[in-house]
Parts: structure tokens; sequence; C-alpha cells
């Protein structure tokens, strides 16, 4: 049973909201339980984030590379793109690892796809972009910094 | 969902280049809404998909900390023109958009 469905189904407050919900129409039962991943994107660390996509212990590689820029004019879009020519890559993730909640997306690479994710980003404040690579059961990561003047988050 | 997303897949080579271009607020529910004082809720996309010809090849999950119309670029070996890409997202209220393109 994946870990947000125990988590919401261990708390009776959360079975009820959910059920609540249901019934008002707002979620429909598949969405209510859907895959997306809460406690990775909401984990607050990159250790915590990783381990809620099932990665520990990625080990430095030189084969990934983060193209981003600097300095970042504007944090609430910063273009990066992350290549890496390691086979038989399955994923890739990004994290801002100074964001709040430092997990961006993980991106689950099938077929012909590479080793290769280009997307726009928002950064809180300078920090690290970090890509982790999983490639034939195995992990990979590399980071740049990024400073940011006006941080993109908001709030 | 006010526009349709935008595709574009090219060939360079045997890869097929593809960028998508999502419409969407991206909202990180962290914002105040500068009139009310009010948290503006979280609304973002939480997952994109793609396919060539059917078969999978992108499987996203993705937060509110991708920017505002999140841009995706992507590549995929042995692609070729003539073949169609589908990309799909789902966010964080259940809506959903799709759209399909044929490799150049």
């Amino acid at each position: 049973m994946n870990a947000l469905r125990r988590n919401v189904l261990k708390s009776a407050a959360g079975a009820s909201a959910v059920a609540v919900a249901v019934a008002a129409g707002l979620l429909k039962p598949t969405q209510a339980l859907a895959a997306w991943n809460k406690s990775a994107f909401e984990a607050k660390n990159v250790g915590d984030a990783l381990k809620g996509i099932g990665i520990s212990g990625p080990s430095d590689s030189k084969d990934i590379t983060i193209k981003a820029p600097d300095i970042a004019e504007n944090g609430a879009v910063v273009p990066v793109e992350i290549s890496s020519s390691i086979a038989g890559i399955t994923g890739i993730a990004i994290l801002a690892e100074k964001n709040a909640q430092p997990l961006v997306g993980n991106f689950g690479l099938a077929g012909g796809a590479t080793g290769f994710i280009s997307t726009r980003i928002k950064m809180g404040q300078t920090s690290l972009i970090r890509a982790v690579v999983s490639a034939g059961g195995k992990s990979y990561t590399s980071a740049k910094e990024v400073k940011v003047t006006i941080g993109g988050c908001g709030g | 969902m006010a526009e349709p997303m935008r595709i574009r897949a090219t060939m360079a080579g045997d890869v097929a280049d593809v960028k998508v271009l999502m419409n969407h607020p991206m909202e990180t529910g962290t914002r105040k809404d500068a009139k009310t004082g009010q948290l503006i809720p979280g609304h973002y996309i939480t997952e994109v998909t793609a396919t060539i010809n059917g078969a999978a090849v992108l499987n996203a999950d993705i937060g509110p900390a991708v920017s505002k119309n999140p841009f995706l670029g992507f590549k995929v070996k042995g692609a070729k023109a003539g073949d169609k890409v589908a990309v799909s997202w789902v966010d964080n209220k259940g809506d959903k958009n799709s759209t399909e393109a044929t490799i150049g």
C-alpha cells in the first residue's frame, strides 16, 4: 500500500475529510488517492524528498550536465536543462535545495526517451539546483548553483 | 485552461525533439491576493504524460515549483517523422488537458 493511502486511511480525520470531499463531488474517488507523491513534494529537505521518491545515497557523477543561468534574473522562471549520457536512464528528478519544498519534479522516462529534460522552475533564493538521475537501478547526482536576486515563490 | 497546449516535435537525426508549452497558473498556494490579503489556493499540474504512437515515453510528477505556464522539453530516440506524440496533464483539482501533434 503506498504511503499516501496509508497516511490518509490511518487518521480518522483524514478518512472522513476525504469521504466528505468525495461526497461533495470535490474529489473523485480515484483522484483522492491518486499517485501524486505528496510526501515527496512536501518534504522540507533534499534527503526526505529523495527518500519519498525511493532514492537514497545517489553517487556524484560527472556525466550529468545542468544547464541553468549562473544568475537568475527572475526567480519565478528559471530555465533548467538536465542532460546525461548515462546508459539506461529511467528517471530524472530536479530539486532546488533551498526551496521550502525542494522537489520540483520527478520525470520518469521510458521507451526511447533519452536522458534529457528541459523546463522552467521557481526558486525562492540562491541555491543549488540538483539533478538526480536513475539508471540501471542506481542513482547519480550533480548540482549547480544558481544565484537568485528576486525570489520567485511568492509568499 | 484558456488556451490549448502547444506542442512542437521535430526530428534531429534519429532523435525527436519535443517541446510542450502548457497553459496553467501553477499557483503554489503561498501567494496572497494583493487586494484581499487572502491566500490564493494552490492550483498546479501534478502529472504530465507523453506517448509516441501510443507507447509511453514520459511520466512526470511535478509540483507547484514548476513555473507558471509549464514548459517541458524532452527527446525520444528512434521516433520518426510522421509519428504521433500525445501529451496530457492532470492538476490537483482534477482538471485535465491533452493534445497531440505529428512529428515533423
